[in-house]
């Protein structure tokens, strides 16, 4: 087997007996073997984990069963996932050696379906990041230039898929976690309507805004992950219980008659290079019979500030469960206040305090109406921007991220630089709806360019029904080529 | 509507402790310059007239998610307890947490 082959196709192969699971894990392995050290996708590699499960996968081939849509594919999973006896880190040392009691419910799926669990992936610490360079174990660095950041704060799941360690990853996206990193790295990224995929087991971050979704090397393998993690989840009280869109059987129903509204405010403040693709992307949907036109939702402009506001609140809240006294780091102190302390102090980094402090300033008496309810607020006007829009339009497009990877140290000593690197991909988490990144060729610096399509509530088959017309237009990228063993 | 008064050190040093976060006089120097800029572009936010629009918590509020009163297996005690970093009689074990020890 040589190259990356579609998640689909090793699926159906492993299925139909033409190929061991055992053999497809093999191939990836070495792969990690080879590239891993110079990008750093990993916290860690479960290599007894796949191994056990891509025999049981054989196993049940060579009985005549059938192990599901994901048979024998490999499958990254970013470290804030829960896995039952594996280290779920978070990229932060207050959790480093936790081992989960549960298994997360989309890692009950993807088992389910015959995945095999390579490893957890790297990310920002508590997925509160850009970059994954507020990792607690080292940055990740993008596969397409190894001096360039991933993205992130899924970045691990980024770049994992980009240089081939595995067809298939796993993240969650609180503000662009997922989308941001994809178009970074040169690979689909999507998140999904709030609620369609089980939140039980995704170490919170922002509750209200947290979704997890699919990264793949194509549209159609990201629509078969998406089928596979969908779906009401009676454990996660947030979870719709509605039928869930499906994806894979609408790919190539085409966008003939479709309105697409070019998004101004996403535009605004993009680099020349990066407009210029989503024009493109553009002209490609007009070629294949939508119609295009340019669509003003000036409530987005404000979504930069009212996430930053809502999501630090809600972090602020939930990260106070690290107190040192039932899983992960103790400091030991005099009495039990100066321990939460201590442990605390010692087990976050920066970013997390940072936002920890800034959601507890937000929260507190004197100032909540003024940042929080407020924010909250901006909310409810950002919806229904969207939905005077969503009249006239079926989807939206723009950039998923304003410039191409910046370099690894660019922007970490500025966190409100940082923070604009979600522009474009933090309206969809406000309003819960769903949107997709689709790599469309490189930039001028030959890094990879995403455009990212945004649609409302359960939308997610027209989404993807945009992205694989996208993706069939897109311009040429090169394939990342990772130095083995040292750094570009 | 005017926006709320800027951040002060002493605001960061009222919230670290609410937070249970220590801070060096370093950290507390940095944070107070990083968390005002960040207030400071949520002006935007913060000094619009927004009277009379409702807060929206959750873009897709669900309500009354009961399940039916059926018992069934909850984590397993001894795993769980296996991850805590002191443990007593099968229970979390904490420093004291009043004035004196027992």
């Amino acid at each position: 087997m040589t190259g990356p082959r579609p998640a689909l196709e090793t699926a159906a192969m492993v299925r139909a007996g033409e190929e061991q699971a055992v053999d497809v894990l093999e191939h990836h392995l070495a792969v990690i073997e080879a590239g891993e050290e110079s990008v750093h996708a990993f916290n860690l590699v479960t290599v007894d984990l796949a191994r056990a499960q891509a025999r049981a996968v054989d196993a049940t081939v060579a009985a005549g069963g059938d192990p599901g849509p994901l048979a024998g594919v490999p499958v990254a999973l970013k470290d804030n996932m829960c896995t039952r006896g594996v280290p779920t880190t978070c990229s932060s040392r207050i959790l480093d050696g936790w081992r989960p009691p549960y298994d997360a419910t989309v890692v009950t799926r993807l088992t389910e379906a015959g995945a095999l669990l390579i490893g957890k992936t790297n990310m920002d610490e508590f997925a509160m990041g850009s970059s994954t360079e507020s990792s607690a174990f080292g940055t990740t660095r993008n596969p397409h230039d190894t001096t360039r950041v991933p993205g992130g704060s899924s970045g691990g799941s980024a770049a994992a898929v980009a240089a081939g360690f595995a067809p298939l990853a796993i993240g969650s996206d609180t503000g662009g976690s997922i989308r941001q990193p994809a178009a970074l790295c040169g690979v689909v990224g999507m998140k999904p309507t709030y609620g369609t995929v089980s939140r039980y087991g995704l170490v919170a971050f922002a509750s209200s805004l947290d979704q997890i979704g699919p990264f793949a090397t194509s549209v159609a393998d990201a629509a078969l992950l998406f089928d596979v993690i969908g779906g009401h989840d009676p454990l996660d009280s947030t979870s719709l219980n509605r039928p869930t869109p499906r994806v894979l059987s609408v790919l190539d129903d085409g966008v003939d008659g479709m309105t697409v509204g070019v998004l101004a405010e996403l535009l605004e403040g993009a680099a020349p290079d990066v407009v210029e693709r989503v024009s493109q992307a553009a002209e490609a949907l007009a070629a294949a019979g939508a119609r295009v036109e340019e669509v003003s939702v000036p409530e987005v402009t404000l979504g930069l500030s009212a996430y930053y506001l809502i999501a630090p609140g809600e972090a602020s809240s939930n990260l106070a469960r690290y107190d040192g006294v039932r899983y992960g780091l103790r400091v030991d102190a005099e009495d039990t206040v100066a321990m939460n302390t201590a442990t605390r102090s010692e087990g976050f980094g920066p970013e997390v305090k940072r936002r920890i402090m800034l959601g507890t300033y937000v929260l507190s008496a004197g100032y909540m109406d003024a940042y929080y309810n407020q924010a909250l607020r901006v909310r409810t006007r950002i919806i229904e921007g969207f939905d005077a829009a969503y009249t006239r339009c079926d989807v939206l497009l723009g950039p998923t991220a304003p410039t191409t990877a910046f370099a690894i140290g660019a922007k970490v000593d500025d966190p409100l630089a940082m923070y604009l690197s979600d522009v474009c991909t933090i309206p969809s988490n406000l309003a819960g709806h769903p949107a997709i990144s689709v790599p469309f060729g490189p930039g001028a610096d030959g890094l990879p360019v995403g455009v990212q399509v945004l649609g409302p509530a359960l939308s997610e088959g027209t989404l993807f029904r945009v992205a694989t017309v996208i993706e069939s237009a897109a311009p040429l990228l090169a394939a990342p080529r990772i130095t083995t063993g040292t750094r570009a | 509507m005017a926006g709320p008064a800027r951040l002060t050190r002493e605001d960061v040093a009222h919230v670290a402790s609410l937070a249970r976060l220590h801070l060096t006089e370093d950290e507390l120097e940095l944070y107070t310059h990083q968390l005002a800029e960040v207030l400071d572009h949520a002006a935007d936010v913060a000094s619009l007239d927004l009277h009379g629009v409702a807060p929206t918590a959750h873009a897709m509020a669900v309500t009354n998610v009961l399940r039916t009163d059926e018992p069934h297996p909850c984590l397993d005690r001894d795993e769980v307890l296996a991850q805590a970093p002191s443990v007593e009689d099968h229970r979390f074990r904490v420093p004291r947490i009043l004035g004196e020890a027992p």
